[in-house]
């Protein structure tokens, strides 16, 4: 279980004359549930972006289970494998839950415009197999009440939980967290929690942004540490929780610095 | 009576013409939230690609290549095709107003070359002399324009089952959830550019396919045909009727059509003689009027659009959702 999901090497991204990330190089191991801190503007935001395809490296280069991605849009990493989530959280606001859900599955004959009017019989087979699949996600998330809502009118805390369905739709290998816990009431950030580690033990590798500290030590192993867009701390949790330099950063300080 | 009757006629052929052009707007404004400014481009293309295609050749005159008429109506809705692909392909990487701006400028662009390109076109004469099918075997009275309406409303009626059919199919959903947020669905797996451009054409052919009936209708058509407003009458249909509602899209066509024609009836019977040159100008800020009071206090339009849960195999349950805008 210690081959590398994840390579990042010598990755930097500039805009203008600001680098927000620079020179990062780590692996992620997979099967792990990998937390990601660091400051407000430390760069995990966008060496997020920079893993899932919605920026360009300006330099090095991303590979995911040893397939070079770096100049592939977030689409086909998507379907290599790699599913994300969002800080802010971005459901399709005007559509059920459901449908949210549904979408996501690649390789729909009714996706295209032809298969859509003509193959009537094939997209009802196919459609019955992706909401009977959707609903179980659902069921697992504790979405199932809300599945006939407005995407738009749910909580946020289920807006995030609805964000990691439609990722598991695509069964991917390893998945990107932003900011799980953030704004989100202590009982669902439960939830959310245990059924994360459910997913782990079932095999799927995370990496996380976290800002609640408590979150990162408790459930994410081993730890990576941005400030100034480079890499200052990689190691186990345990480590981490001796490391004066975090320490000294997030630690003893207000987390929220 | 007569008299009325023709008139219905006549009136509900040109609004259910228009209707099919705003099903076609629908399709990539209400679905996929595609800013659509140059509607009259493609509803151009399709009156000018049928009557070259299908009409009786003209003296120092490109065209007139007298196709048997489904050719022809087929060739003007590929031309309108053909067109929103090459524009498209340039502007479909704009957003919002700022696709709206390159559209319209397209569109206006358009009208500027029917009107000089006069080898191909006309000129500003047009294209004259479109010999309508069947006219020998039902004439030019009103057995030929009831005739010519069933038709127009059985077409209608295919491309508005072609459309619902799409709209609850995955495609829809997919379409849906682009306008919705983009950069969502990239990053489960959807290629937002290709969809766009997909609905943008699909959307175009559809007027494409109105304004060669509307060619036809006339047997004739002018760069007065392709001016703004009719892009701004097609788009007063759909605000009114509620973009993301067929239904509703074509309630509108037939609202504001006939709003209308009763406002360009009643201003030039009741206006004052020395206002009478101005009725035209003044229907042009009604339309305008209309369209920023729908998008101020209605803009969901009168027949909002309706979230659809998706449940195949069973008769589809709609829930109609609150506070949609």
């Amino acid at each position: 279980m210690d081959d590398a999901i994840l390579k990042l090497s010598g990755v930097s991204r500039s805009f203008g004359d600001f680098t927000a990330v620079d020179d990062v190089t780590l692996e992620i191991r997979a099967g792990s549930i990998t937390g990601l801190i660091g400051p407000n503007g430390a760069g995990k935001s966008t060496l997020f972006n920079v893993i899932a395809g919605e920026l360009a490296p300006s330099s090095g280069s991303v590979s995911l289970s040893g397939t070079d991605v770096s100049r592939l849009p977030p689409d086909q990493r998507f379907a290599l494998g790699l599913g994300r989530t969002f800080q802010i959280p971005r459901p399709f606001a005007r559509m059920s839950v459901l449908e949210n859900v549904m979408l996501a599955p690649l390789q729909q004959t009714g996706e295209t415009l032809l298969g859509a009017v003509f193959s009537k019989a094939r997209i009802r087979e196919q459609e019955e197999a992706i909401r009977s699949r959707a609903l179980e996600v659902l069921d697992f998330l504790t979405l199932r009440p809300v599945s006939d809502q407005p995407a738009g009118k749910i909580s946020g805390g289920q807006m995030k939980l609805l964000e990691l369905a439609r990722v598991l739709m695509g069964d991917p290998r390893l998945i990107l967290l932003d900011e799980p816990a953030a704004g989100v009431n202590p009982a669902l950030t439960e939830v959310l929690i245990e059924k994360i580690e459910e997913l782990n033990r079932g095999g799927k590798t995370f990496l996380i942004i976290e800002h609640d500290m408590d979150f990162v030590m408790r459930h994410c192993d081993p730890v990576i540490a941005l400030a100034e867009g480079k890499v200052v701390f990689q190691g186990t949790s345990a480590e981490a929780q001796s490391n004066p330099v975090l320490l000294d950063a997030y630690l003893g300080a207000p987390v929220d610095a | 009576m007569i008299g009325v009757i023709s008139y219905l006629v006549f009136f509900t052929t040109v609004a259910a013409i228009l209707g099919i052009a705003v099903l076609g707007l629908n399709l990539q404004w209400g679905n996929t939230g595609l800013f659509n400014g140059g509607v009259v481009a493609s509803f151009g293309a399709g009156a000018y690609g049928t009557l070259i295609l299908g009409g009786a050749p003209q003296e120092s005159q490109l065209g007139g290549f007298e196709l048997f008429y489904p050719l022809a109506l087929l060739g003007g809705m590929a031309a309108a095709g053909i067109l929103a692909w090459a524009v498209g392909r340039l502007t479909l990487r704009l957003r919002h107003d700022y696709l709206a701006i390159a559209t319209f400028g397209v569109a206006v662009a358009f009208e500027n070359v029917m009107r000089n390109a006069t080898t191909i076109t006309g000129g500003a004469q047009g294209i004259r002399g479109f010999e309508r099918p069947f006219r020998q075997m039902l004439g030019d009275g009103f057995t030929y324009n009831l005739v010519f309406l069933i038709a127009v409303l059985v077409i209608l009626c295919a491309v508005y089952i072609f459309l619902e059919r799409l709209t609850v199919s995955p495609f829809g959903r997919l379409l849906r959830a682009i306008r919705e947020d983009e950069t969502a669905a990239r990053s489960l797996g959807k290629s937002p550019d290709r969809v766009r451009l997909i609905s943008f054409v699909t959307g175009s052919v559809i007027i494409g396919l109105a304004g060669g009936l509307y060619g036809t209708f006339y047997a004739f058509v002018s760069p007065q045909d392709v001016l703004p407003i009719l892009t701004f009458q097609i788009w007063a249909m759909l605000i009114v009727g509620g973009a993301g509602n067929a239904k509703g899209a074509l309630a509108g066509a037939f609202l504001i059509w006939g709003a209308w024609t009763f406002s360009g009836w009643a201003l030039s019977r009741f206006a004052p003689v020395e206002a009478q040159l101005y009725t035209g100008s003044i229907q042009f800020v009604l339309i305008g009027m209309v369209i920023v009071g729908m998008l101020l206090w209605r803009p969901q339009g009168l027949f909002p659009e309706r979230l659809i849960v998706s449940q195949p195999g069973r008769s589809r349950e709609k829930t109609q959702a609150e506070g949609f805008t």
